[in-house]
């Protein structure tokens, strides 16, 4: 069985089509794991308390996956023609809209809440025939980077259960890295599919801006938001970036092309002198100070080897970087005090009276919107609602949309000279549960420096396993930025970085990663 | 409970007051204005919906084409300039009605701007009113307030929301200060509207029906002293819902401002509530988000540019703008001022055109419109339109008339027939046999009895009084109910007595 | 830019709708000050020359089709409401007449 959850995506197609495994077997052998380690995913006690795994699921979906998985498996036999990832098992976070199951954004203001209708990639998803093991654990509505801001309990990172998984996207980073599921979906605003995969030592991209629909995933900053996969593999997340990317009428923001070739990408960059030619821009600003030895250690050690392969390798500079994380929480926090208005118990989800005093609703919306949304929601929806507040809005939104301009301009510029920019995921390895910064929220947000530009960019970035840092032997993460629309580039140069890492690792870094069962037995979840 | 108000004429003499509207016109597409649901008046409660309309987590806003192209006519038939890029902006505020809890809108670069209409009062005075801009947006859905007296939101205990009216697309005209209207300030909001519904049916883009919300009007007033140029503190009323609601409402307004002023009171800016029933207004809800929606360009939206080719190709679908039109038939069909003035008035000028279009004289068409189906109309409270006569009635009628089939008094009842729904006009003359008898032999007989019957009048007619022919002429016409044609029987007459006419 | 107080925070919370007890608002306008004070930046950092960037990348005119799609049943609308009555949603008064 557990070498099942560690084939890859395109092992476990391979599989399937020879018949030596079916997608039963493997949906199985995912679900089995899940409830294995995650603790209890349908055992709301333990989610809040965050006890007893991973707790990287909201909900698990198994009968309905196994149902899928069943279906799959006759039409193999039968000989019919199938999607490139049918009955290839994939995990869901739990901010993307699924009919039938429940959808809370891991938030009260949503719990019990099911959607009427699917998400465009859900549907895609469903067209792919994959089935769906759940929905993942993230930070509420998609806000924060250590999925700690999660209504239903943190999860743990599996390479040491102390530590966080990153976020938002913690749960679908940890589902893979788990290997709780082969693939998975994300979303990421200001690195919530990267940062988690950097600090799982797992692969996350964040495509084009419009590459892949946004319609059916809940909002939390609309012109930041984009949809990726995560996976162990950058094959792996070029096959399900291929399923689920496509022109979207319902989106407007989509964007109206063909989508790329990223698994030929992938498999020209891993293939030999894949890299010959490449031009790799390292960022000045984001490969110095600030950011961890050895996580600065192990991204140059990939310079090296990328230097070896034949890439050629220039210093590039984006001046404008240091205004981006002011830029960020501006537009961002904007957005989001918008986009959150809508939860406020008329139409579905929580409805909470007022305690005291007459109820009207305006005061049961105050009520409910005070009781559904956790801290870092409402201290994000204040930011908002004051950076668009009237006599401030030119000095903040406006000045940082100015800075989107500049940013911009900063990466074209930057583009000239290099065919992929490259930096360090996060600045640091995964920090320990709780210790977020209590007064200083700043200093929280600074970690998310070199994932920000690319949101406010709109470019594509992709997240590797670089290796393990020296002081704690956590994975770190390296960060490929590409043009927009380039997202193939991503796909070559990760798979050529993957290919040369692994050869020198001598099998991928996940087999240095504990035995998730034996850490799980060992911890003291009480502490 | 009712305000103090001052008469208009005293408040005339003081103030000069200065208007300004909101007009927002619903537009007649088939689906909303930022997703595929139906627009559709008086469904089933919450069914023209779509997780947009409702706002669920995660949907998306998709703009109509069709509803840009709308308003891009109307701002072209206003007179604006149409902006090269457009975007739309949340408007934030918290309503029950209003799914998202933000209004999708435009805000500082709406599609149409800086335009100007004329306005033609009944005497024909004419002002210009200009337009600021006219901007997309979306409607809200409607509350229902339960529990309380009357439907209305005071002493309500809870309210329904039906969502099916969200998300309707609505165009909304914004004008600059109107000022310098003086006393005339109440007919000219009345126009005003009038004009801008007028203008919205005529490009095909509204139902324009007031009663069911398709246009709905908020009113501003302001006054200043008599003299001066400062415009004081203005107050908006809402729920003015016909014409005569925008008459009577301004007229109020501007009532109550001058009576507020003159006790050394100040206005306060506020929403006024129009009731129709009372006739006042009343302060309306306070809204303490007023002052700040903290607009920002919609980022779920992408902006709208226009060309020069797009522009034209639009300008060029654009129906013969209203006031053009009467211009122009005024001229074609040689009508009086006054006869005109009328006509306009009385609705009939659609009716007119439609009748000399296939192939009655204008004079014809004015005289059965505005005479005998204006009567019925008046008599069953219906409009002209609904009366059952329709153009082709009138050309009919006057074809009969003209080939002497009938004469007018016959032709009126033939009318009333028609509208009774009994056909046709040629149909119920053969039916009900009315045709004017012809037939000289059939006349004969009934002028020798006429004759003989007045031995006294026939002499006086031989004796020259041809004018004495008359009281003959109503006998045969009474003996043949009045289907005779009076001058042949005159002829018959004189020919008889062997008078040379 | 004036610092945010207490008071300040009180009024972004009623615009926001968020119901807070002082000790939030105190903690927040200490919090808020720290994250405003550090993006003060942003705007020395540009001019009036420079375009804002509402889109990270440029579309226009994406139109949808004027054709009625798929709706919703009212049943499917209120399925997820807190309280409905007679097809419709429900909610408590809207004027504090209390």
């Amino acid at each position: 069985m557990t070498d099942i959850i560690k084939l890859s995506a395109a092992e476990l197609v391979a599989k399937m089509e020879s018949g030596e495994l079916t997608s039963v077997e493997i949906t199985q052998a995912h679900i089995d794991h899940i409830i294995a380690t995650d603790g209890q995913p349908l055992d709301a006690d333990n989610r809040a308390a965050g006890k007893s795994g991973l707790n990287a699921f909201l909900h698990l979906n198994a009968e309905e996956a196994l149902e899928v998985a069943r279906g799959v498996d006759e039409d193999r036999a039968a000989g019919k023609e199938l999607p490139a990832l049918a009955g290839v098992p994939i995990a869901i976070k739990d901010l993307i809209v699924t009919k039938g199951q429940p959808t809370t954004a891991a938030s009260r203001m949503l719990e019990g809440w099911m959607s009427p209708y699917d998400g465009t990639v859900t549907q895609k998803v469903r067209e792919a025939r994959m089935p769906i093991l759940g929905k993942t654990n993230l930070d509420e509505f998609a806000m924060g980077s250590t999925t700690e801001h999660s209504a239903f309990g943190v999860t743990r990172n599996p390479w040491s259960l102390d530590r966080i998984p990153g976020g938002s996207g913690g749960g679908s980073a940890v589902a893979v890295a788990g290997y709780q599921a082969p693939l998975a979906l994300g979303t990421d605003t200001g690195g919530s599919i990267r940062q988690p995969a950097a600090v799982t030592g797992s692969v996350g991209v964040k495509p084009t801006y419009g590459s892949i629909s946004r319609y059916g995933v809940i909002a939390m900053a609309s012109s930041l938001d984009q949809v990726g996969p995560c996976a162990r593999t950058v094959m792996d997340t070029a096959l399900l970036h291929e399923a689920v990317a496509g022109h979207d009428p319902l989106d407007s923001t989509s964007q109206n092309r063909p989508v790329g070739n990223f698994v030929d990408a992938a498999r020209e960059g891993a293939a030999e002198g894949g890299l010959k030619g490449l031009r790799v821009g390292v960022i000045k600003e984001l490969s110095g100070e600030g950011f961890q030895e050895g996580v600065l250690n192990r991204f140059n050690e990939s310079l090296e080897l990328l230097k070896n392969a034949g890439a050629e390798i220039v210093e590039v500079s984006l001046p404008s970087v240091k205004e981006a994380i002011g830029a960020y929480y501006l537009i961002m926090s904007s957005e989001v005090s918008s986009n959150l208005a809508k939860y406020d118990g008329v139409r579905f989800g929580l409805r909470v009276l007022p305690e005291e005093g007459p109820i009207t609703i305006e005061r049961v919306m105050s009520a409910t919107r005070a009781a559904g949304f956790g801290d870092e929601a409402k201290r994000r929806i204040i930011l908002g609602t004051y950076a668009l507040s009237a006599g401030y809005y030119d000095a903040y939104y406006g000045s940082a949309q100015k800075v989107r301009t500049l940013i911009q301009r900063d990466y074209a510029k930057a583009f000239e000279v290099a065919d992929v920019l490259v930096s360090p995921t996060a600045p640091t390895t995964a920090f320990k549960l709780g210790a977020e910064s209590k007064g200083d929220p700043m200093a929280l947000y600074k970690g998310d420096i070199a994932t920000v530009p690319t949101n406010l960019a709109g470019v594509p970035s992709i997240s590797l396993p670089a290796g393990l840092a020296d002081e704690d032997s956590l994975p770190v993460g390296i960060q490929f930025t590409a043009p927009a629309h380039e997202d193939a580039r991503l796909y070559r140069v990760g798979a050529g970085l993957e290919a040369l890492l692994e050869s020198q690792w001598g099998a991928p870094l996940h087999e240095q990663m504990p035995d998730t069962l034996e850490l799980i037995r060992d911890f003291d979840f009480g502490a | 409970m009712s305000d103090e108000i001052l008469s208009f004429e005293e408040a005339m003499e003081k103030y000069d007051p200065v208007l300004g509207f909101e007009v927002h016109v619903e537009l007649n597409t088939a689906t909303k204005m930022f997703d595929a649901a139906p627009n559709g008046f008086g469904n089933t409660p919450n069914t023209n919906i779509t997780p947009v309309s409702l706002g669920l987590p995660g949907v998306l806003p998709v703009v109509n084409g069709k509803a840009v192209e709308s308003s891009i006519k109307l701002g072209l038939a206003l007179g604006c300039e149409i902006a090269p890029v457009s975007h739309f902006a949340r408007k934030n505020y918290f309503y029950p009605d209003t799914p998202k809890n933000f209004q999708t809108s435009q805000f500082d670069e709406p599609i149409a701007a800086n335009g100007s209409i004329d306005i033609e009062l009944e005497d024909g005075t004419v002002f210009t009113i200009d337009i600021e801009r006219a901007h997309m947006e979306e409607d809200a859905g409607k509350l229902t307030h339960m529990g309380g007296s009357s439907g209305r939101i005071q002493g309500a205990e809870f309210s329904l929301v039906d969502y099916n009216r969200a998300g309707v697309p609505l165009v909304e005209i914004v004008t600059r200060p109107i000022v310098g209207a003086g006393e005339r300030a109440p007919e000219l909001a009345r126009a005003y509207v009038a004009a801008i519904r007028e203008i919205v049916k005529n490009l095909g883009i509204s139902d324009a029906r007031m009663e069911r919300g398709n246009v709905r009007c908020d009113a501003n007033v302001s006054l200043m002293p008599k003299g001066t140029t400062e415009f004081g503190t203005r107050t908006e009323t809402k729920n003015v819902n016909s014409l005569r609601s925008v008459e009577r409402a301004v007229r109020y307004e501007i009532q109550r401002h001058a009576a507020v002023l003159e006790s050394g009171q100040k206005i306060v800016q506020e929403t006024r509530m129009w009731h129709e029933d009372t006739r006042e207004t009343t302060a309306g809800r306070p809204k303490s988000d007023a002052d700040d929606y903290r607009y920002f360009p919609e980022p779920d939206l992408v902006p709208v540019v226009t060309d020069e080719a797009w522009i034209e190709r639009l300008r060029s679908e654009l129906p013969e703008p209203p006031s053009e039109r009467r211009k122009r038939l005024k001229t074609d069909w040689g009508f009086s001022d006054e006869e005109f003035r009328d006509v306009v008035n009385a609705g009939a000028m659609d009716a007119i055109e439609e009748t000399v279009a296939a192939g009655a004289p204008a004079s014809v068409a004015r005289k059965w419109w505005m005479g005998e189906i204006a009567r019925i109309a008046k008599d069953r409270e219906v409009e002209l339109t609904e009366t059952g006569a329709t153009p082709q009635t009138v050309v009919e009628l006057n074809k009969l008339i003209e080939a002497k089939k009938i004469n007018d008094k016959i032709a009126r009842q033939v009318l009333g027939f028609v509208v009774e729904g009994e056909g046709e006009p040629a149909e119920i003359v053969e039916k009900r046999n009315l045709a004017v008898v012809s037939d000289d032999g059939a006349l004969n007989t009934a002028i020798d009895e006429a004759l003989a019957a007045m031995p006294d009048v026939a002499d006086k007619i031989r004796a020259g009084k041809v004018q004495a022919a008359g009281a003959i002429v109503g006998q045969v016409m009474k003996a043949t109910r009045g289907q005779a044609d009076a001058a042949r029987v005159r002829e018959l007459i004189l020919e008889k007595l062997g008078i040379e006419n | 830019m004036s610092a945010i107080t207490r008071e300040t925070v009180a009024h972004l919370a009623e615009l926001a709708r968020i119901e807070m007890k002082d000790d939030e608002l105190t903690a927040l306008a200490s919090e808020l000050e720290i994250i405003v004070e550090s993006v003060k930046s942003v705007s020395d950092a540009v001019s009036d020359d420079i375009p804002a960037t509402s889109h990270p990348l440029p579309l226009q005119n994406v139109f949808r089709e004027d054709v009625v799609g798929n709706t919703l049943t009212a049943e499917e609308a209120l399925d997820g409401a807190p309280d409905a009555e007679d097809g419709k949603f429900k909610v408590p008064a809207i004027l504090d007449e209390g």
